[in-house]
């Protein structure tokens, strides 16, 4: 930087240079542009103006507070606070009202459907596919084959506790490993796996074959003679061509050999009271739900009168149906948990009985 | 390595900048290959092949290959390759800045085998366990040694404004690798460690570190170059030394502050994320000011833009530059951040960042440096820049668009709530809307592969020394005596 560096001047736009070079580099002596500083210094204002009426600064003694008094969790629950109160029109009716009035009040069904959809989506999806629709070991949840019971308060109870959950009134039942535990030889398990298929096949079963003759003395008392299934131990319908797991041979003999025991969680304790009754509204909705609250068609078929009658009497009369009904679940439900006791597991594994949640849905 | 090196100024140590400018093409192909293949990898999930090829392994792969890889060399190459020329004066040893080419490039290799291998630290761009950190701060001293003992036995009475870059680069990343990774090993013979600090004070250094990363590793590194190459291609002055001094300063001493903003609406005091906020914003002019600066150095030369691809890789890339350090800022805004954090939006903003910003200037640099390095005349073929410049551009457009309309439609599936107070749509919903997006995604980063692949062949070819005949018409004319030199 020689002086005669210092009255260099750019000829192209007449400014002049710093007067230094590098490598044949120069700088030019303009200044910085109006219009930078100005919005610098407006972003400086303008971040002085936030540290005032926000919290900013860390001091000694903590942090200064700002003049709003903002704190991201107030602001967390005034919008949670808007979004809840959108529930709250509905909830404390929703609360009160039982599963057949929830079935005939439009605005709570819609109430329910709502929640339930986007409580399944989130907390369901996951095995039971975004449409319920299901997957291998998963069951579709939109037909009418129900392991456990497709009626609201089966439903509620399978949500509730789950199934081999670990929870205490989980729904439990186990088939035995007929070929791993040796209960039954090898060829016995090919034949009954050839009866079983049979029996939703279009030839149709032979009562006489010796896979029928297994089948009625190690199966049917889980599945039913007419190996339409038992939902007292969530044993699936074997004639209908519905396959939990796999409806082929080899997956078949798998199931017999090894059993099956899929498990779901509990969902008490996770989701709250009206979750667990929204989903249950809502997987009863999808299309295979039994008894109250299902298609009108199916309440006519129970309660034919409800239909008849005037529409004054028409709830009275859908509550002594519920009531019945639910006294008939409470029934089943306590027998299935005696049949879930230990002892009676045991039992049941003695005399041979085939309990199952295994090959179809 | 040819008889032409000759021609460079024997003063100068440009062996070791040969070999950081072949080691920037080869991580820039590989980053890039990682990075599509990643893009396709969220289209089209079974693409990952577990365990060593899934996603979760190849995208720190990815974010280190471009970055560390393709970005550090660059900078390597360009900071030794301008110290020089600045100073006037050879590299202050050649033995370590050989060592930090070798030693460099071997914690990269180390670095990205951990990753497919399963190791890591979980932080983002921080990922290599201390093994490699202990390894690369002895190479990171070394690059250190170094630049600072070139700069001091320089010829020249003041230090060039790259120069200033460089240093604040090399000097920060340092003090930022350091502070991040202080962590114990579990044992000698383990790849694992724990950081000794947690919870929201890791999480805090842990983007104090990052977004340091992106100022000094991404901006002030490739400033540094930008003052050095566009002025050069130009052939004009710097637009204004006093800006230069006004926003090297303040970007310096404001981007250090500006860190809480990734940590917006988390376990992170309020007072810190108004600060992280206020300072991103304050931010904004002190990055634009290198923006000005590369642009205005335009100003009585804005025809060469017509005739002149190197230089129009350049410009674009301050372009992008001032778009993005235009975006970080507003996306700092909590109330913008509240929609846009955690989404593509992000992704997109970080791509317009590094593959218009970073990957352009650094692309302008190469065809620069590529025949200067190598005594050639020209490059192979300016048509081929040409083509590398459009098929690039309109990558980065469509990536940059896709992760826009993606991430603010994640944004708001997220945020949407029904008329009676439920979440309308499930995460798994939103991913499927993504679908389409990341498949554009996927091929706008297919078309910035391609651009890099054609500067490699424009690359091999002219350090063979062949020209394109037909673009050089005059060659042909005079073709006989020229063809033998």
């Amino acid at each position: 930087m020689s002086d005669q560096h210092n009255k260099d001047i750019d000829h192209i736009t007449g400014v002049e240079t710093t007067g230094h070079e590098w490598d044949g580099l120069k700088e030019l002596n303009n200044p910085a542009p109006r219009w930078w500083v100005w919005v610098w210094i407006a972003t400086i204002i303008w971040s002085i103006g936030y540290w005032v009426i926000y919290p900013a600064w860390p001091t000694l003694s903590g942090n200064t507070k700002g003049t709003l008094g903002y704190s991201q969790y107030t602001e967390l629950e005034a919008s949670q606070a808007e979004i809840l109160a959108r529930q709250d029109q509905y909830l404390s009716s929703f609360e009160q009202a039982s599963y057949d009035q929830i079935a005939n009040d439009e605005e709570l069904n819609a109430f329910a459907y709502a929640g339930g959809n986007a409580l399944f989506k989130n907390n369901c999806a996951t095995c039971h596919g975004a449409g319920g629709q299901g997957a291998v070991g998963y069951p579709n949840l939109t037909d009418d084959d129900w392991l456990w019971g497709g009626e609201l308060a089966d439903i509620e109870q399978t949500i509730r506790y789950g199934i081999r959950s670990g929870h205490d009134e989980a729904r439990i039942s186990q088939m035995p490993a007929f070929g791993r535990d040796e209960l039954l030889e090898k060829e016995e398990i090919e034949s009954v796996v050839g009866y079983v298929l049979s029996l939703s096949s279009d030839e149709g079963a032979d009562a006489s074959s010796e896979g029928a003759e297994i089948f009625a003395n190690n199966c049917a008392s889980c599945h039913g003679e007419d190996a339409k299934g038992g939902r007292d131990f969530g044993a699936p319908n074997l004639s209908d061509a519905i396959w939990l797991y796999g409806g082929d041979r080899e997956t078949v003999y798998e199931t017999v050999y090894n059993s099956r025991s899929g498990i779901m969680p509990n969902w008490e304790g996770k989701l709250d009271e009206n979750a667990i009754r929204q989903l249950t509204v809502y997987v009863h909705g999808l299309g295979g739900g039994e008894g109250v609250g299902a298609v009108v068609e199916e309440v006519a078929e129970i309660a034919p009168d409800v239909i008849e009658d005037p529409m004054s009497d028409a709830i009275e009369a859908v509550e002594n149906v519920v009531e019945e009904v639910s006294e008939e679940v409470s029934e089943v439900t306590d027998s299935s948990v005696d049949a879930s006791a230990e002892p009676s597991v045991e039992e049941g594994v003695e005399e041979e009985a085939v309990e199952d949640d295994t090959t179809t849905e | 390595m040819t008889a032409t090196t000759s021609d460079v100024a024997p003063r100068y140590n440009d062996d070791v900048v040969r070999l950081f400018t072949i080691a920037t093409v080869f991580w820039g192909i590989v980053g890039f290959a990682a990075g599509v293949l990643i893009a396709l990898q969220l289209a089209f999930p079974a693409l990952n092949f577990e365990p060593y090829l899934n996603f979760g392994r190849l995208r720190p792969l990815h974010t280190s290959a471009v970055i560390f890889a393709f970005g550090g060399n660059a900078l390597f190459a360009t900071s030794y390759y301008i110290v020089q020329r600045t100073c006037q004066t050879r590299l202050f040893s050649d033995g370590l800045s050989l060592f930090t080419f070798w030693g460099y490039n071997f914690f990269i290799v180390i670095a990205a085998l951990g990753y497919v291998l399963g190791v890591t630290q979980g932080k983002e761009y921080a990922e290599p366990e201390w093994y490699a950190d202990l390894w690369l701060t002895i190479v990171w001293v070394a690059y250190l040694l170094v630049f600072l003992g070139t700069v001091i036995k320089r010829k020249e009475p003041h230090i060039y404004v790259a120069n200033w870059f460089f240093l604040a680069f090399i000097i920060t990343v340092a003090v930022l690798h350091i502070g991040n990774n202080v962590e114990i090993p579990v044992s000698l013979t383990s790849a694992k460690s724990y950081p000794v600090v947690s919870g929201v004070q890791s999480a805090m250094i842990q983007w104090w570190y990052g977004h340091n990363a992106v100022g000094f590793f991404l901006t002030a590194g490739f400033l540094g170059m930008m003052y050095y190459f566009v002025p050069k291609q130009a052939n004009r002055p710097v637009y204004s030394y006093r800006l230069s001094i006004l926003h090297f300063w303040s970007l310096i001493f404001i981007y250090i502050w500006a860190g809480p903003h990734h940590l917006h609406y988390t376990a992170l005091p309020d007072w810190a994320q108004t600060l992280g906020m206020t300072f991103s914003i304050i931010l904004w002019m002190p990055s634009w000011g290198g923006m000005i600066n590369g642009m205005m150095t335009l100003s009585g030369a804005w025809d060469k833009l017509r005739t002149d691809p190197v230089l129009r890789f350049m410009i674009i890339a301050v372009a992008f530059y001032g778009m993005s350090t235009f975006e970080g800022p507003m996306m700092s805004i909590k109330a913008v951040n509240s929609l846009s954090h955690y989404t593509d939006w992000t992704i997109g903003h970080v791509h317009s960042g590094a593959l218009g910003w970073v990957g352009f200037i650094t692309f302008g640099c190469l065809y620069y440096l590529v025949p200067k390095l190598w005594g050639r005349d020209r490059l192979y073929s300016l048509k081929l820049v040409n083509l590398h410049l459009w098929i690039a551009t309109i990558g980065i457009v469509i990536y940059i668009c896709a992760m826009w309309v993606s991430g603010i439609m994640q944004g708001l599936m997220w945020k949407s709530y029904d008329s009676m107070g439920f979440l309308e749509y499930s995460f798994v919903e939103s991913v499927a809307e993504m679908h389409i997006y990341y498949v554009l995604r996927a091929m706008g980063g297919l078309l910035y592969l391609a651009g890099g692949l054609i500067m490699a062949y424009n690359f091999i070819k002219t350090i063979k020394g062949d020209v394109r005949r037909s673009e050089y018409p005059e060659m042909s004319a005079q073709k006989g005596t020229e063809a033998l030199a």
